[in-house]
This record gives structure tokens, sequence and C-alpha cells, in this order.
């Protein structure tokens, strides 16, 4: 079958979407029947690629409409209409342990979508490809304003939803891994969120008024609205919100997310304290046979002893809890459970919703990122390098990540726009 | 075009939004603070979908978190690159969850009517208190415009500047697709643009022509390119060209060969789109050209009366002849439709249709102030009918459409200032047209051209390859 006598056409729609918004791949003007593997390209900022493919079938007319038509296999199958981003994978060859991160928040992510001849599953840059379109993912909406916040000895960065406001804030704190990360709090600028990404690890020592400090610098923003502020966490930044919304007197949030997170912390102390405590529990750490790290174990059994872990009773807002059943990294399954039986003993359980993904691991990003089972990870302060086993299978966790992140603005909106005051 | 320019464009489009934000008092940069009933107000969540489009994409806006049954204004705004000011508004009523929903919802009065999903754009026009005589048009195809929509209290019709918006929401809208190359041509004294597709090609190629205006417009070529044709936006009329005198189509031939020539062109698939002149241009080079032969030809608002073996200047000098019929309305609006009316039985006066080899589509707006179009097309007809060669056309008329047939969702003007450029006089034109009428010839005729065009240049699999087991 010779290709050049017929030219295909292969459209995206829309060719610049945000990351959380659907996008429609359709190939057209094939000979009909005809197999063809859909592509995808992505360079990283730090130059490793990614890729994913599925194999696909031309329908009669010589079409390929990637939102209702299978992939008999690749890196995904089935009607998948966001296959081709969330199964993306470091291409052969690529070093270990990497993970997906987008640093700069204010540009694309550039994606290529290609069109190959018949059902390939390797060697896609030796092959000539049939059609190509280049396909921009944004963390940001348009009008979205980036604003540096350095005041009171706070380091974060604020993004700000476009329009008069005032707006509901969040204040979004990241994981042990440290560092400004500003692509979550960027798309939740985008759905109306005055949003402030917390630099909260550069020391060891940081103070918990420095959170009080930073919640402050939210609620005093001329356009943000003090009485509408949640707050968003991941991982060890879950365990930070819960603490602040229990104990602080400054931190009164209307509502909290806590994604892959613990109330298992030593109270009573400060950060240091806390991971001085996870130290303790080094002989926990389990290996798999690959030699990734489990560090799930470090923070089980799940104590009785109140100053062990954040007293939940006492929370007063609605708190909602994204679970994947397969974490590997904290216990965060145990501590839902934990958690609930604690808000039911108080008689406060009607603020909790458990969103809870079997299969999925401890990573759940905004959708349609690709999935990391284990990577690289060095905690803040330190500068050694493990692989650590996050969990959860591609398909699974996708699924988790799209259905969370839906269900998580539907949250936010619910407490921080829509609620009476 | 690379990201890093892609985002440095971006910047600048959101400077002048800004300016613009601060200009309507809609940020709070002052650090004075909202009056502490509105820092408790609720306020409505508005979204529009995708937050960035291509031109010819749709888009959805919707409000949610107001009260039930609560009269809403919704708001476009968009500051051209000549600093005029542009809007449209539709008034709307909440449903009982709270919810407006353009693409469902009737607008209940303001720039349009009903449910126009894509109204807040085709309605626009120059706010109270413009300069006259405006044509909105993006002469910088590599930057979004830019519009601003905006939700107000209650149904309002003027002094959007003075009262704070509930919501705001910003949305880009592209020319160019990403990875869309544009080149500079400089080339064997043709001057124009080149606008090349992403992927490896190779592509089908279109000649575009705009009309007698003038200048190098690159935003429909700009369109075609994003939609997988390699298109050229030819100059062939600015002084430097020095076109107009010649009399022959030599500069139009080499211009369709620089497509053809092209690393990433199928060669044989290469078609001409022209609107009114360019129409005019497309034509004679279908007739009478002996080195080209387009493929097919997409004519906008033309018409067949010119005469054949004349130059261009020699054909617009010719069109002033006839000053009698060119009338000036009661607004001091030239009508120049009547010039070629009655449509001339002499041949030589205008093109032979019977010499028309490849399939042509007609776009026409029986409004057409500007020129006979719909009665140039019922004479192209019979003469195509009697040399027999009719099988080869299709025309769309539409009704209550005017002269400037642009891409979707561009707002239409009835009438716009307009340089003659050998005269260099300004006038105001009647082009024609009802808005309405307008807008949905744009959206029509702009699917069927992308069809006709994908029909025609980009070779199929099922008519060049026989029945045989893959």
């Amino acid at each position: 079958m010779e290709t050049n006598l017929w030219r295909l056409l292969l459209s995206v729609q829309p060719s610049r979407g945000l990351v959380d918004e659907k996008f429609s791949v359709r190939v057209q003007n094939a000979p009909p029947a005809h197999p063809l593997t859909m592509h995808a390209l992505l360079h990283s900022e730090d130059g490793d690629t990614w890729e994913a493919f599925g194999h696909y079938v031309t329908d009669s007319g010589g079409d390929v409409n990637v939102s209702e038509d299978p992939s008999l296999g690749g890196t995904y199958d089935g009607v998948e209409p966001m296959g081709l981003l969330w199964s993306l994978r470091p291409a052969p060859g690529s070093r270990p342990g990497l993970r997906f991160r987008k640093r700069d928040a204010q540009t694309p992510m550039q994606v290529r979508l290609s069109v190959y001849q018949g059902h390939q599953s390797e060697g896609f840059m030796d092959r000539a490809v049939l059609a190509s379109v280049m396909v921009e993912r944004w963390y940001m909406a348009p009008g979205v304003r980036r604003v540096n916040i350095t005041e009171g000895g706070v380091t974060g960065t604020l993004f700000l939803p476009p329009g008069p406001g005032p707006f509901p804030g969040l204040m979004d704190l990241w994981g042990g891994g440290g560092g400004l990360v500003e692509y979550r709090p960027a798309l939740l600028a985008s759905h109306g969120f005055a949003s402030l990404a917390l630099d909260y690890l550069k020391q060891a020592d940081v103070k918990n008024e420095y959170f009080e400090d930073a919640y402050r610098v939210l609620q005093q923003h001329p356009q943000v609205c003090k009485n509408r502020i949640g707050l968003v966490g991941l991982s060890f930044g879950s365990s930070v919100a819960l603490k602040m919304s229990v104990y602080s007197n400054v931190i009164q949030p209307r509502c909290i997310v806590c994604v892959s997170g613990s109330h298992i912390q030593h109270v009573g102390g400060t950060l240091a304290d806390i991971f001085a405590d996870i130290a303790k529990n080094q002989k926990k750490t389990r290996y798999n046979e690959e030699n990734q790290v489990i560090w799930r174990d470090l923070l089980l059994p799940v104590p009785t002893d109140l100053s062990k872990k954040v007293d939940v009773g006492r929370l007063q807002c609605p708190l909602l809890l994204v679970v994947g059943e397969d974490d590997q990294n904290w216990p965060v399954p145990e501590s839902a459970d934990d958690m609930r039986e604690m808000m039911e003993g108080a008689g406060n359980s009607h603020l909790l919703t458990v969103l809870s993904y079997p299969r999925a691991g401890h990573l759940i990003e905004p959708p349609y990122s690709p999935h990391c089972r284990a990577g690289t990870f060095m905690a803040a302060g330190s500068r050694k390098k493990f692989i650590a086993l996050w969990g959860g299978e591609v398909a699974p966790h996708s699924r988790a990540q799209e259905d969370a992140w839906r269900k998580t603005l539907d949250f936010l909106r619910e407490n921080l726009y829509c609620s009476a005051d | 075009m690379s990201w890093r320019s892609c985002f440095y464009f971006l910047r600048a489009a959101h400077k002048t939004l800004y300016t613009l934000q601060e200009q309507l008092g809609l940020l709070g940069r002052s650090g004075i603070r909202p009056s502490s009933t509105m820092a408790q107000t609720v306020t409505p969540i508005l979204s529009v979908l995708p937050t960035r489009g291509l031109v010819d994409e749709k888009f959805k806006v919707a409000l949610e978190n107001l009260p039930p049954r609560f009269p809403v204004t919704l708001h476009s705004l968009h500051q051209s690159e000549d600093k005029d000011y542009w809007e449209a508004f539709g008034y709307y009523v909440s449903d009982d969850r709270g919810r407006v929903t353009v693409s469902q919802d009737a607008s209940l009065g303001g720039t349009y009517t009903g449910a126009e999903p894509m109204g807040l754009l085709w309605s626009m026009r120059p706010v109270p208190g413009s300069r006259t005589g405006l044509r909105l048009r993006k002469m910088d195809v590599q930057s979004p415009m830019v519009v601003l929509i905006s939700a107000y209290k209650g149904h309002v019709f003027e002094g959007f500047r003075e009262q704070p918006p509930m919501a705001s929401a910003v949305t880009e809208r592209w020319y160019m697709a990403p990875g869309v190359q544009r080149i500079d041509i400089r080339e064997r004294g043709v001057k124009g643009t080149i606008f090349i597709p992403q992927g490896p090609g190779p592509f089908p190629g279109v000649l575009d022509m705009w009309g007698g205006g003038g200048g190098l417009v690159e935003y429909r070529s700009a369109l075609l390119a994003s939609h997988g044709f390699v298109s050229l936006a030819l100059d062939y009329l600015s002084p430097k060209v020095a076109v107009a005198d010649d009399q022959s189509l030599v500069y139009f031939e080499k211009a369709f060969n620089i497509i053809q020539q092209h690393p990433q062109v199928i060669k044989d698939r290469v078609g001409i789109c022209g609107l009114c002149l360019g129409a005019s241009v497309t034509l004679n080079v279908a007739a009478y050209s002996e080195s080209v032969s387009p493929r097919c030809c997409v004519c906008i608002s033309g018409s067949h009366v010119l005469p054949a073996a004349k130059s261009l200047s020699y054909v617009i000098n010719d069109g002033y002849k006839h000053m009698d019929k060119l009338l000036v309305d009661e607004q001091n609006r030239m009508v120049w439709r009547h010039a070629i009316l009655p449509i001339t039985t002499n041949p030589d006066e205008k093109l032979d249709m019977g010499r028309i080899k490849c399939p042509l589509l007609l776009v026409n707006g029986d409004d057409d102030q500007s020129k006979a179009t719909v009665e140039s097309a019922e004479d192209i007809a019979k003469m195509m009918r009697a040399a027999g060669n009719e099988h080869l056309l299709t025309t769309l008329n539409y009704h209550d459409a005017g002269h400037l047939i642009e891409p979707p969702y561009t707002p239409h003007f009835r009438a716009s200032n307009f340089i003659i450029q050998h005269l260099q006089q300004k006038v105001l034109v009647l082009w024609g047209g009802k808005t309405k009428p307008h807008a949905d010839a744009q959206e029509d005729s702009w699917q069927k051209i992308l069809s006709f065009l994908r029909e025609h240049l980009y070779p199929c699999p099922s008519s060049s390859i026989p029945q045989a087991k893959l």
C-alpha cells in the first residue's frame, strides 16, 4: 500500500487546552479498515522524552475518532479519549525513576500528536509520520495573574483569576519534596480560586507561625474573600493542613482537601519534630524486588495516643480525603479509616467525605498527567536520592485523577463559592 | 513558531488586557479594598470553554452560582490593534438552579437575541463614542485576539465601564494553530506570506487573494494552514509590487508556481481562493492562464464582469468610469453594486466562463451593496450551461448577507472606511448585510469552503487505489 496516494487529515480540538480540558482527536481521509497508530510525544523541561501510543483501525469511512473508537493495544486500550496523555511514559532508554512535573507554570506543555502507518510499538523516531499536529496544554488560563509573594518572611506564589474579584482563596501545600510547586495552584486559579503556593521546607526548623503568616497574607489580599479560604494539601502538605486547621487559632479554613495524606504525626512540636519522629522508624522501610523504597509502614500502626495523631474530632469544617488504595508511600487508606472512626466518635463525621480509588497510588495529580508508579525522590534538605515506590497502576490511577479532580473542584465550589455566610 | 515566542506574544497580549482592565477600573490594584458587603457577597462563576480556541471554533460560555431567576448581562470586550474598543452583550435570566448556559438559553436582548452560542463575538460593534467607519481585522496573526467576557448584574445597555462586573473571564481566539509556520515571501518579484501546517506534509496548497483594499491580509491564509493547507497570502496591489499595470497574468502565475514548487506541497493539488477583486483575479487565472491550472477555485463576493485582456489598474479605473451608476446614499456611503448592472451581454467585457476547467465554488450574499455578485453568478451559470461545463459550478447564495464574507464569528459591519488605492481617497463604503444572517452566512460558508477544498485538494484513498486487499 503506497502511502503517497492519499493524505490523511489529523485534527485536535482544542489545539490549545487547559491541562484538565478534554480534547477530541480525529483522523480523516484514510482508506477504510486501515490500521494506524496514534502517537504522542512530549519533551520535558529536563530534556527527557515521554511517549504514548494506541493502535486503531479506521472505520468504513476511513476515519478514526479517538473519543469513540477503541484502542486495540499500545500504552492504553479501549475507548479512551485522553489516553494519549495519561498513558505517557518515559521513552525506551530513558534515565530511571522519572516523574513528569512542569516547573514553569506559565508556559504550556507541548505535545506532538502523530499518525503512523500500521500498528507500531517501537522505533517511532525512525519511522515516517503520516501526519502530525502540535497541541498545547496549559496550566494557566488566559488572564490568570502570577504574583511573587515575599512579604512578612513568607515565600510563595499567588495566582489570581481574571476579573475584579474578590475571590475565595486557597493555600496549596505540596509534599515532602519541598520547593515551590506552582502548577496545581495555577490550575486552581484558572477555576476561580486565588491560590497561594507556599514554599515551606526551605529550612528544617520551619515554625508553625510561618503557616499562620502565610494564611494572613492570603486573607489580607484585597482580591481575596477573607472568610472564604480553603486548604489543599498533598502528602506531607495534607498533614500540615490537618494539624493547622485543628490546632491553630489563626488558620480557620472553610474547607480542607487532603490528597494522599495522613493525620498521624507528632502533634506538639514543629515540622522538624515530625520528621525526627518518622526517622526513628527507619527500620520499618521495606524494599520491593526492584529495590524501590516502600515507606508506608513508617507511620504504622495507627496510634491510639492522641499526642501522636491530629484530633480530627475537633475539626469544624468539611474535609475531603482523596485516597489511593495502592499507596505504597504513606498509609493513606488506614489513616482515612481511623479518621472516620475518630470523627464518628466525636459526632462530626457529617463533615467527612472520602474518595477511595482502588489501584491508585500516592501521587494523585491533576487529570491526564502521566502516572508515576516509582520515581526518584529526595526529601527536602537531604542529599540522598531514592527510588520511591508510589504505587498505582496506570489506567486505574488515571481514572482516579480525573474523577478526584472533578470532585475536588465541585467540593471547593460548593464550600467556597456557594455556601451561605 | 517556538513556544517561547508564543509565550512572549501572550505576555504582550496580557499586558494589553491588564491595561484594559485597569482602565475599566476592574482591578483592585490601588489597594483599596472592595466594600465589606462585596467582600462577603458570593460571586458567580463564569467559565469559557475552551479558554483558547481557533477563530472558527465554537466556545461554551456559562454562568453558575447566581441566585435563581436573576437577570444578568453577559458582555464581551475586545481592544483592536488600532486601539478601538468593540463590545457585544446579551440579556439573560438564570434558571431555577442559578445557571445561565449561553449555548442553550435565549438572549432576551442586547446586540443579539435568541440562543446564540457565539453571539458575543459576531455581534460585536464599536463602543459608543468610537470613531466611525471602523472595521475589525487582525493584522498580526501570530498573536491571539484577546476577548474579556464579563457578567453584570441586571440588564445593562450602556455604561459598562462605570460599574464593576460580577465576574470576568478571558479567552483567546487564534488564527494560527500551534506549530503552523509563517514565512515571508519575497521571491521573483512576488510579495506575500506563506503559512505551512505542522507535520511532515506534503500538503495541498492554496493561493489566497484579498480584495481591492490592497495590502497583505494574512488571517484567512493562517486559518487555512491551521486546517492543513499550505497557503500563500498574496499582496498584488501595493505600489511597490507594481503588478497593477501588468497586462498579463504573469505575477499570479509566478505566485502559483512558488506554492507548487514548495517542497511540502503536492504539485497537482493547488487551488485558488479569492475575495472581491481577488475573486475576479481567480477567475481570470483559471480561465486564461496557459501555464497554471488550479485544481479548484473558491470565489467569494466576486464577479466575472471585467475585460479579460486588460491590466488590473485598467479594470479598477474602468469601474469608476460608470460614476453615474455609483450612488451615494443618505448617510454618505458609496453604493457600488450598480456599476456592472445590467450584466453586459458583450463577450469582450466579461471573462469567458466557458473556459473554466476546474470545480468552482461561488459564495455570495444577496444583500451585497458593493458588487452585483448574485447577478454575476446567474450570468456565470448561463455561460457555463451554454458551454457545457456547468457541472463544475456550485453557487452558495446567502440571504441578507453582505459583501465581506469572512471566517466565522468575526463581527459584521454594514459599512466601513475604504481607501481607493490609486486615488488615495478615503470613502465610506456600504458593504450591506444584516448582522445575524451575515454571521450565519460566515459560519456556514466557511464549513462549506473547507469541505470543498478538502474534497478537491486532499487525495482520497478510495479514488486512487484499486479495491485490492490491503
